[in-house]
């Protein structure tokens, strides 16, 4: 993402709206500057922020005025005044960003938009979790800290090592140069993402062992995780098995996604067509 | 998409938080279903949602791509669903917000009854999707539970803030911006309706719920734990 600086007037609000606060004024130009390093390329300013398109010269002058008479003009926090971003043409392995970044874009490899997985979202018409198994997401970089591609690699390499199957449909997985031992492919190691989603399935028994693995090599890792498990429930809808597991790992879930059965297959053949 | 899972809160603080989507399967069930992501949409407007939104274009309030400059005295932050439903043209998840259970609850049994064929979840606390399909009369098919944050939590903001910034579980509502509105709602600068709105914009599915947001930011601001 870029700025231009002609048509900047450095009111600061895109300096809030950054996710992982890449914006800033530059105090040599005064003009709100993108560090290229940390930017993620989520697109939050340029999709979030509200534009007016003012003449960059009449702001300029009228908060100068402001500021020499010590006043505060209190705007909308979420406008950029003249519309002043420009997002870059962004050539791989940048693009890699955006694609685990901004929600609207879809993932190739998925079709899925937002961060590319399923889950137990549709497993009702999928089967992808079956009794006895345990869907695991495991999200790095939520909320608001981001992940280098670097950092998912050690969790990638220690889950390989433990000999549990990636998702295939999963757009980590698929920047894998070698599923089998979890290798990312090496051209993205330097590349930042707002999150990233590596989704793994286990019979039951193995889930504690994940749970402990996660545990010992997050603290490796220099962001946050955040853990889903995904189970599937009996016949009247109860979870004896993975909500028990949880409880005595000292987990207390406050929220879940639940998914009550409706959905049902409506097409013979598992004919790709559009994203979901 | 986990955008709804890792709302932060204990849960009694979704107790005004019920977010029902629905989505299809690609090759399973994708063929005909835009009409039915548009109908589950439009039978959600009765119920009183405060926010409806699909994956692709967003929720009921969106930024503009050309603000009149008198809007800074004057906005609109009238949640318009009309546009969501209409403006839906591509196979994505769509969302309903609501801030009670009752709302969700019926909502739920309304979208049994259409027997739309797609995959239905409720994003709440744990006990409150349960109680909605105990009350639809539907035994739940799968779970996935938020186990909440870990690895290097110390790079996490305040509570406050983050049971703002996480009602976009895709990051698209900033730390520093919740806790500007924090501090705006605390100096009588806005409304936590009028902030609530601000953070509403960012959200990029429609999932965000402003009353809560609300709710959160007017406790924040007395200095009351809003959990």
């Amino acid at each position: 993402m870029k700025i231009d600086p002609n048509k900047c007037v450095a009111c600061g609000n895109c300096t809030y709206v950054c996710p992982v606060g890449a914006i800033y004024i530059d105090p040599a130009t005064r003009r709100a500057t993108v560090n290229s390093k940390e930017c993620v390329e989520c697109y939050a300013c340029y999709n979030g922020l509200s534009q007016e398109h003012l003449n960059p010269t009449f702001v300029r002058t009228l908060r100068k005025v402001f500021q020499m008479l010590r006043l505060r003009f209190d705007p909308e926090p979420d406008v950029c005044p003249t519309a002043a971003f420009a997002p870059d043409e962004l050539v791989w392995p940048r693009t890699v960003r955006r694609a685990f970044s901004d929600p609207r874009v879809p993932h190739e490899s998925t079709g899925v938009h937002g961060r590319g997985t399923e889950e137990v979202k549709t497993n009702d018409v999928s089967g992808r979790v079956k009794q006895g198994e345990v869907g695991f997401t495991i999200e790095f970089g939520r909320p608001g800290v981001g992940v280098w591609f670097r950092d998912l690699q050690t969790m990638c390499w220690a889950l390989a090592k433990a000999g549990v199957t990636f998702e295939k449909r999963n757009p980590v997985t698929s920047l894998m140069s070698d599923m089998a031992t979890g290798t990312i492919r090496e051209d993205i190691m330097n590349e930042k993402v707002l999150s990233a989603i590596i989704e793994i399935k286990v019979p039951v028994e193995r889930a504690e062992e994940i749970i402990r693995l996660v545990w010992d090599v997050e603290k490796q890792i220099d962001t946050v995780v955040a853990l889903g498990v995904g189970a599937r429930c009996d016949a009247d809808g109860e979870d004896h098995v993975v909500a028990p597991m949880l409880e005595k790992l000292g987990y207390h879930p406050e929220r879940a996604k639940t998914n009550i059965g409706l959905g049902r297959v409506t097409q013979a053949e598992a004919k790709i067509t559009v994203s979901a | 998409m986990t955008n709804t899972l890792h709302r932060f809160g204990p849960s009694q603080s979704f107790a005004d938080d019920y977010i029902v989507f629905a989505m299809c399967a690609r090759g399973k069930n994708d063929g005909d279903a835009l009409p039915k992501l548009r109908q589950f949409l439009e039978m959600a407007v009765p119920f009183k949602p405060v926010n409806l939104g699909d994956a692709i274009h967003g929720g009921a309030l969106r930024p503009s791509r050309a603000m009149n400059p008198l809007a800074h005295w004057n906005r609109d932050s009238t949640a318009d669903f009309r546009a969501v439903i209409d403006g839906m043209d591509a196979l994505t998840t769509v969302a309903a917000v609501f801030d009670n259970r009752v709302a969700a609850e019926d909502f739920v049994k309304a979208v049994k009854e259409a027997d739309l064929g797609l995959s239905i979840n409720i994003s709440t606390s744990v006990d409150g999707a349960e109680q909605c399909c105990f009350a639809a009369g539907i035994p739940r098919h799968s779970v996935g539970y938020s186990l909440g944050f870990e690895g290097k939590t110390e790079k996490l903001p305040n509570a406050d803030v983050l049971l703002l910034s996480t009602m976009c579980g895709h990051g698209m509502v900033s730390h520093s911006l919740a806790k500007k509105m924090i501090d705006w709602v605390k100096e009588g600068r806005r409304t936590p309706e009028q902030a609530a709105a601000c953070l509403t914009r960012f959200c990029s599915c429609g999932v965000f719920n402003p009353a809560r947001a609300a709710r959160i930011l007017q406790q924040a601001a007395r200095g009351e734990s809003p959990a």
